[in-house]
């Protein structure tokens, strides 16, 4: 055993040895230890150096609310993980920490200097100084913050870990498993409810199951010994599931929370390979007890930071816990009686104890134990100031005066080599509060105590403001009964026999007989705010606590200000002179403990980050060399590269044979919505800006839908394919919103009409052929079929029978070509597939990807909605309004279109754009000016598509600009970089005008 | 996180459904006939209420059907679930 290591106990097996290392050091533990109680037993305190004044920081706790001791584990691995806890990692054979927030060294740290000149960093500073001049931020203030800020290491590999989600339901849930939680799920699942009890902790109890003092008493055995006996008859239950290593990260409404279960964290490395690391728990509870417990305060008084400075009753845990003293000459200082119990335990251990009480007395059983065993107490006495660089060495103390604002005669100063400190305890309301509970100030005590309100959770134990154990078990007790509706059984007749605290006094910050500009008594641990800070936010005028809490930064880093928050209340309240329940407190918001992303994100990792939907022809585009595009979850193809050939090479080859000759697309992505009953036609006239009821079955029209806004939504065309039976295509990301669109104004505005919506997207599979030869190779395909202008014209539709298999023929063109698509079930989709490059291969037929398409029909000047439209774009700003009935009186949109807005005359319009040199490419979203001089410079339009069209040999682009409608033949300019573009603004068709090809 | 009763499916999660807004407002019968004033009052004005509000959801990840909600958005406590169509409760 180490020096430090004094005392045998139940929970830490000394039977086996862990090594691990600090900072590159080796080190040995035990199983059962944390980190921290093994750093501790090797007398090691400082841990880090602190955020802004990276000033030596030690083990302040031994749970959560740790501010001080957060390690990097396993840095320079693909495992590495930031800002752990030391307090909280349970130790494991191979473990690697290292400080954080120390360059060059932990005990050599070149950023200390900021603690010297501390006296210019007051709170706000960053806000303050790095305001201006702005050029300094790039070059001079941004290296000079992220060298010396920032708390540890991202990892820089993908994570190796696997994480896991799980759904749970249950009866009960109880939220801590001290002794309050015990009584309260032993309660639930005796009584037939299924229940699931959490504990972040590896094993139950709380701080009761190392509570060996003789004050404390339940049926007529010492507590710690009455609880294992509990546990031991809970864990027979049968419907109760007992998760330790859980912690909950989230209440949310309606009793869903999440709870995350550490599973290999604590393995050693080689038994965590291919195990869970962390599972997610999404749990939905009938009812929630929660018993998440109390935080230990600690006080706020002159050099209150130093390594060896302590909470009193983490210093009790380290001793009847892990058997690990944290110094041989405590000074214990208190406002409480809570922390006799940690000095009793002490000098039983033969450790020299002093304690240092802001009372003037108390009388209760513990304290006069304390009395009784001779140590020394020094009544109504504070402390001033505290010595010691990297550890503590000594403290100076002085009276306080009658009402406690000052302190009056001599410093006296006592050595000692740890300070355990304790500023009473702070209920846990967390979970109560983020579920949307309420908070009623207490004013004996000076805590915030849940409000009962819920029907669905109730809260229990300390974290409900009962402190005593006689309160606690009795009170969750009744409570537990009532919230559960349970008559018969419980624990009415336990007897429970304990110290009671008589005297109470609390301040928050305690006085100091130097200038409080001279002190630096720290609040925010962490992030290094100091009272001073508080009040000069309060002295600049910011009055909101949640101001105050960004101003100084207190509260807001990794440990949510748990140790904080209370004291930066106090402060505000005492110089404000208000009361504290008036101020109200800082939001607490989930996760009460950091989650990592991996357990956010579980199994949705990789390849199931999201759904990948592929054609039918998929594997036909892969072995062809395609390269993909995604389009929404579709993976569409973009060109097929021969040889070496890029992006640009191939889109112009593969145009050109799409007009010279033929070319073929996978067009399946469209979405497609089956549309049938007996108003279907009726229904498309009132979702269209055009008019559908005279067309003749076995006909196609393009459509156009605008939002009730009047701006174009989406468009495609709608065949019809018998009397009350449509097949409506829409644009490939705008499928699943069109058909949610439809069904809502189906189903809420026009219930009265009888029409079905089904959608069939990936029901069938759409090969799509054009060019000058695409009849021929249609008559090649069915040969028995007509294709000839009459009997198959534009714009119309037939069924067909290919291989024996059914399939519908579309006559129609996005590209201006003669063009068919020919759809079948999409498990024929690759042989049609197929025989479609087959029959075309004597005329060369193209594959071509979506780039070729939007080339083709741009050179055609037909929009792609959400290319060439941004939701703000109406039928008549694209020059559409050959699309817009007049006749019809009503469709969605249609009143829009005539607001004072929408008919401005000065409105974005499309419009072509031909550069002046014609070999010049613009990019899609440069911006448009007219003038070069004027001075703001004035965007009037931007670039909406850009290509170079092979069949006309010059660049094209398509455009929307301010009043372009009337700017036929104008000079405009499009400013880059490095240069101004000239360009002339033009027709939008660009090709074949007169849509001759289009029967060709 | 709710658990919302769908009419048409019964409890189910709230990631299961989807918010459509302020409920009642019905899309006039004869647009053309309304000023730019009472058109706009149907198209962008939404009273936003602190407190009990009546609600269009849709079971999108369900029976896909719409129907109405009254919730209080102080508190997101759900006081009546009824179909498209059917009167509104009184709360
Ligand atoms: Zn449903």
């Amino acid at each position: 055993m180490t020096k430090y290591r004094i005392n045998k106990t139940r929970f830490v097996d000394q039977t086996k040895t862990v090594s691990f290392t600090f900072d590159g050091k080796k080190y040995h533990g035990f199983e059962g230890d944390t980190l921290a109680s093994a750093l501790l037993s090797n007398g090691i305190h400082l841990i880090g150096r602190s955020f802004k004044y990276h000033r030596p920081r030690g083990i302040m706790s031994c749970g959560s609310e740790e501010p001080n001791a957060i390690c990097q584990i396993n840095d320079n691995t693909d495992l590495t993980e930031p800002n752990v806890r030391a307090t909280e990692i349970e130790l494991y054979e191979g473990l690697k920490a290292s400080s954080q927030n120390c360059w060059p060294s932990l005990n050599f740290d070149i950023g200390g200097i900021n603690n010297l000149i501390s006296p210019f960093i007051p709170a706000g500073f960053y806000y303050k100084t790095f305001m201006w001049p702005k050029s300094f931020w790039k070059k001079i203030y941004e290296p000079l913050i992220r060298l010396s800020a920032g708390l540890g290491k991202s990892p820089t590999q993908p994570d190796p870990d696997i994480y896991d989600h799980k759904h749970e339901h249950c009866d009960v849930l109880v939220i801590g498993g001290g002794i309050s939680g015990i009584i309260s799920a032993k309660i639930a699942a005796k009584n037939n409810l299924k229940t699931i009890l959490i504990e972040d902790k590896n094993i139950l109890g709380g701080s009761t199951i190392y509570q060996n003092n003789k004050n404390f008493i339940i049926d007529n055995q010492k507590s710690n010994e009455w609880l294992m006996n509990e546990i031991s008859e809970l864990e027979k239950l049968d419907n109760l599931i007992i998760k330790t290593r859980t912690s909950l990260a989230a209440f949310h409404s309606y009793n869903y929370l999440l709870a995350k279960e550490n599973i290999s964290d604590h393995l050693p490395l080689d038994k965590k390979n291919g195990s869970i690391r962390q599972r997610l728990w999404k749990i939905r509870a009938d009812k929630v007890i929660v018993a998440a417990g109390a935080i230990e305060r600690p006080l706020i008084f002159n050099n209150n930071d130093r390594p060896g400075i302590i909470l009193a009753n983490s210093v009790k845990k380290y001793l009847d816990f892990y058997g690990v003293s944290t110094g041989l000459n405590n000074i214990i200082f208190t406002n409480n009686d809570s922390a006799y119990e940690t000095a009793v335990s002490l000098f039983e251990k033969g450790i020299s104890v002093k304690i240092v009480d802001i009372r003037k007395k108390s009388s209760s059983n513990i304290v006069k134990n304390a009395e009784d065993l001779g140590i020394k107490i020094y009544w109504n006495s504070t402390v001033v100031n505290t010595f010691g660089y990297k550890k503590i060495k000594s403290i100076e103390i002085m009276n306080l005066s009658e009402d406690g604002s000052n302190v009056t005669g001599n410093k006296h100063k006592i050595q000692c080599d740890c300070l355990s400190i304790s500023g009473g305890w702070t209920p846990m309301v967390h979970m109560h509060t983020q579920s949307g509970g309420k908070l009623d100030f207490r004013e004996i005590d000076q805590v915030f105590v849940p409000t009962e309100k819920s029907e669905n959770h109730i809260n229990v134990g300390s974290c409900n403001g009962d402190f005593e154990l006689e309160e606690i078990v009795k009170n969750t007790n009744y409570k537990v009964k009532k919230f559960l509706n349970i008559n018969e059984g419980g624990f009415d007749k336990i007897s429970v026999l304990c110290s009671k605290e008589s005297e109470k006094k609390n301040i928050w910050l305690l006085p100091n007989s130097i200038s409080e500009s001279k002190t630096k008594s720290f609040i925010d641990f962490q992030n290094d705010s100091t009272a001073k800070d508080i009040k000069l936010a309060l002295r600049e005028g910011f009055k909101s606590i949640e101001h105050v809490k960004r101003y100084t930064t207190t509260g807001m880093a990794t440990d949510q200000g748990k140790l904080s928050n209370m004291h930066a209340l106090g402060i505000i309240a005492d110089t404000a002179g208000v009361k504290m329940g008036t101020l109200g407190t800082t939001t607490f918001r989930p996760p009460f403990t950091p989650l990592t992303f991996g357990a956010i994100v579980g199994r949705s990792v990789g390849k199931f980050f999201d759904i990948v939907r592929k054609t039918s022809i998929h594997e036909w585009h892969v072995q062809n060399n395609a390269k993909f595009e995604n389009v929404g979850q579709w993976k569409r193809p973009w060109y097929y590269p021969i040889n070496n050939e890029n992006l640009h090479e191939a889109v112009q080859r593969e145009s050109k044979a799409a007009r010279d000759s033929a070319g073929i697309l996978d067009a399946s992505t469209l979405g497609k919505i089956d549309i049938q009953g007996s108003d279907a036609s009726e229904f498309l006239n009132r979702v269209y800006t055009n008019a559908w009821s005279k067309l003749g079955i076995g006909k196609c029209r393009y459509g156009l839908m605008l939002n009730e806004d009047g701006m174009v939504y989406d468009d495609g065309v709608t065949t019809r394919l018998g009397e009350n039976h449509y097949l409506m295509t829409t644009t490939t990301g705008g499928a699943a919103n069109v058909l949610s669109k439809l069904e809502d104004y189906l189903q809420t505005e026009w219930p009265e009409l009888d029409v079905y919506l089904t959608s069939v997207t990936d029901h069938y599979t759409t090969a799509s052929i054009c060019g000058p030869n695409s009849k021929k190779i249609l008559n090649k395909l069915f040969p028995n079929k007509d294709f000839s202008d009459e009997a198959f014209p534009h714009m119309s539709y037939q069924d067909a029978i290919i291989d024996k298999i059914e399939c519908r023929i579309m006559r129609i063109s996005f590209t201006g070509e003669l063009s068919y698509e020919i759809n079948v079930e999409s498990k024929y989709g690759k042989s049609l597939w197929e025989n479609c490059i087959a029959a075309g291969e004597e005329y060369k037929i193209t594959p071509y990807g979506t780039e070729t398409m939007h080339l083709l029909r741009a050179e055609k000047g037909f929009i792609i909605v959400g290319q060439d439209t941004d939701g703000t774009m109406t039928p008549i700003d694209l020059q559409m309004d050959w699309i817009v009935s007049k006749k019809k009186y009503d469709f969605i949109g249609k009143r829009s279109l005539y607001r004072s807005d929408t008919m401005r005359e000065d409105r974005k319009q499309l419009v072509g754009l031909l550069t002046d040199d014609p070999n010049e490419i613009l990019e899609e979203g440069a911006q448009i000016v007219s003038e070069l001089d004027k001075k703001p410079v004035e965007m009037i339009g931007h670039v909406t598509s850009s290509y170079f069209s092979p069949n006309l040999n010059k660049s094209i682009a398509l455009a929307v600009v301010k009043g372009g409608k009337k700017m036929n033949g104008q000079k405009l300019f499009v400013p880059m970089e490095n240069k101004n573009i000239k360009v002339t603004v033009s027709d939008f068709i660009f090709f074949d005008k007169e849509n001759k090809r289009i029967n060709a | 996180m709710f658990v919302i009763n769908c009419p048409h499916c019964g409890e189910r999660d709230q990631s299961e459904f989807s918010c459509g807004g302020e409920a009642h407002i019905v899309r006039p019968k004869q647009p053309t006939e309304l000023s730019d004033d009472e058109w706009a009052e149907y198209l962008f004005m939404r009273k936003n209420t602190k407190g009990v509000q009546f609600e269009r959801w849709n079971h999108a990840h369900g029976c896909r059907k719409w129907f109405n909600m009254v919730r209080d958005t102080s508190n997101d406590k759900i006081h009546a679930v009824y179909k498209m169509g059917e009167k509104p409760p009184v709360i």
